[in-house]
């Protein structure tokens, strides 16, 4: 398929993505209703929800989305294995483990500034410890080497939040739930500001560092013979997504799968040259997560679906199709 | 360009024989170089020290006299093409823009691929033998093939020097062969080539001198027919065998003898 009709698509898909999570919700609005509270507003309830639910939840959906997918692609290109996700690496738990000891301590409430840079150590630190553990055993590439240790580490954040929680006031363990579960229920107009004043900056350092990562992503040594500097891009790429998958976490809780499923189809379809592969996975990402917020709100109306289950659904399938083709049947006597 | 390495030594954690005890070299434009030796002798971490890519405890890699760390990576990558001995593509990337990504150190941060850079490409596409494939996925070629689209690549660079970790490694007659002659034309046009190989006998017959490497160290060097005499050669491949000159190629010829199964079976 040729970039720019992927792009087109993609486009027209999100656009459409946000039309449908402004226009469907859990509470029955007419065309014409969403119409009126988006424009004359006269109608205080459903101006409350168009305007301080419906559009702020869409556009949460847009940046998480959005951002996750990127991350899970700078993951791979770093890492040399479509398997490397945020949530699979345990970087996203990590993130969920600082959001929750800021909020444990009292620190923070949803929305704050404080909660992503806290999420941002969580993730920094996962990331770091997932990447030393892998290079430790001199493997950094075996597949499994990588997941287990994202498993582990991702264990390990999840012990320290049911440490903390068992520590904690029940609003604390309520409201921390969300973040195990993933949810765009919390959006605000602040989360989205807070959101996109992390996720846009990173995206566009992601994007401008696109030709060393199609270097590293053939291999560290022959990215050094062609003139890339290895450690400066592994350093900047590794933190920026880390910050990417922090910010996400802090306003929408650990969402897995996106990061695995989107670049993944983009690449099918239009190979792996990160200057088209990022930005496309950033829209690919961005419809993704809508359609799915859409789809975690209105399938059990008026209950909710954790968006988390949703994108999991999908992704776990995926998940074990790739596995598979990476094991490779050389494995077979091993 | 000439590539220089003074006393280099260099050591892995938890080994416990320096992978280099002490190795100088020189090696001239113009020059086709082989580096020859058993495995685990040196000869890939010999190449990664010369180009910067491992740092030695002692000693020092120098290209042109500029100690190698010295180099900024984008113009040592324009000066010097080098192909690692393996790498694992996980990606979808076809084989044009597996070479194109040799033009990477000369393109600006934001300036696209121009004329003179898709020139380069197909040149190099074809000067390997690969322009058949430029559309197909690197990852569904033959080793050989892939191994010929790596070569296309460090050629992409334009370079002045070629640095090959094995580069003839599971070729075909037909394409080491082109390949040997290919780096050989290049030599000839004032590159300096620095090869890894096993290939005793082609590299006899191609290169102007070599280096044999026994466990980390310099066990001779010279022209082909220096170097390449029974008693080095049996003592540093542990192996009995004979020297004599092909009657076609006038260059030292190598034939390894056969041994009872009993002691094939205690060198092993």
């Amino acid at each position: 398929m040729n970039r720019l009709t992927l792009a087109g698509f993609l486009i027209v898909t999100l656009l459409a993505a946000v039309l449908a999570g402004i226009r469907f919700g859990s509470h029955e609005l007419t065309t014409a209703e969403v119409l009126a509270a988006l424009t004359r507003g006269d109608v205080a309830m459903h101006r409350d929800i168009v305007l301080g639910l419906r559009v702020p939840r869409t556009l949460l959906g847009v940046m998480v989305g959005g951002g996750l997918a990127l991350a899970g692609a700078t993951f791979q290109a770093l890492l040399r294995n479509p398997l490397a996700e945020p949530y699979i690496l345990g970087v996203s738990g990590g993130a969920s483990a600082g959001a929750v000891i800021v909020i444990s301590l009292g620190w923070a409430g949803l929305g704050s500034w404080s909660l992503p840079l806290a999420a941002f150590a969580g993730a920094l630190l996962a990331i770091v410890l997932v990447f030393r553990v892998a290079t430790a055993t001199g493997r950094a590439m075996d597949v499994r080497v990588l997941l287990l240790a994202g498993v582990v580490i991702a264990a390990f954040f999840s012990a320290c939040i049911a440490f903390i929680l068992s520590m904690s006031s029940a609003r604390t363990v309520q409201n921390a739930v969300m973040w195990s579960m993933g949810s765009l229920r919390g959006a605000s107009w602040q989360s989205v500001l807070l959101a996109t004043v992390y996720t846009v900056p990173a995206a566009a350092v992601l994007i401008g560092l696109a030709r060393p990562l199609n270097l590293m992503a053939i291999g560290e040594e022959t990215a050094n013979y062609l003139g890339a500097d290895v450690e400066g891009v592994k350093r900047t790429a590794l933190v920026i997504a880390a910050l990417i998958t922090a910010a996400g976490v802090a306003v929408a809780g650990v969402i897995g799968f996106v990061g695995l499923v989107v670049p993944h189809g983009v690449r099918l379809l239009i190979g792996s040259d990160h200057r088209a592969l990022l930005p496309l996975s950033f829209l690919g990402g961005a419809a993704f997560l809508t359609l799915a917020d859409l789809i975690a709100r209105l399938a059990l109306r008026p209950g909710e679906i954790p968006i988390g289950v949703i994108t999991a659904f999908v992704g776990v399938p995926i998940f074990l199709v790739l596995l598979r083709r990476s094991m490779g049947p050389s494995l077979g006597g091993t | 360009m000439k590539f220089e390495s003074r006393d280099l030594v260099v050591r892995y954690p938890g080994a416990s024989q320096p992978a280099l005890n002490g190795i100088s070299m020189e090696v001239a434009g113009g020059c086709l170089y082989a580096v020859l030796g058993p495995n685990g002798s040196g000869k890939s971490t010999l190449m990664r020290s010369l180009m910067g890519v491992i740092t030695p405890d002692s000693g020092g890699a120098y290209i042109d006299d500029r100690e190698v760390h010295a180099w900024d990576r984008r113009e040592l990558a324009r000066a010097v093409g080098a192909v690692a001995q393996s790498e694992t593509v996980s990606f979808p990337l076809t084989v044009r823009e597996m070479v194109a990504m040799g033009r990477y150190p000369h393109l600006g941060p934001l300036s696209g691929e121009g004329d003179i850079d898709r020139e380069a490409v197909a040149t190099a596409l074809s000067e390997c033998d690969v322009t058949d494939l430029a559309s197909r996925d690197v990852t569904t070629l033959s080793g050989g093939e892939r191994q010929r689209v790596r070569i296309a690549r460090a050629l992409a660079q334009q370079p002045r020097a070629l640095v090959l970790d094995e580069p003839t490694i599971s070729l075909d007659v037909r394409h080491e062969m082109a390949i040997l002659e290919l780096l050989r034309r290049s030599a000839d046009s004032g590159l300096t080539v620095i090869v890894v190989t096993h290939g005793l006998d082609l590299a006899a017959r191609f290169c102007d001198s070599m280096m044999l490497l026994s466990r980390g160290k310099v066990a001779a060097e010279g022209t082909p027919a220096e170097v390449m005499t029974e008693e080095t050669l049996a003592t540093v491949y542990e192996w009995p065998l004979e020297v004599a000159t092909d009657p076609v190629s006038g260059t030292p010829r190598v034939t390894p003898q056969r041994v009872s199964p009993a002691s094939s079976r205690a060198v092993r």
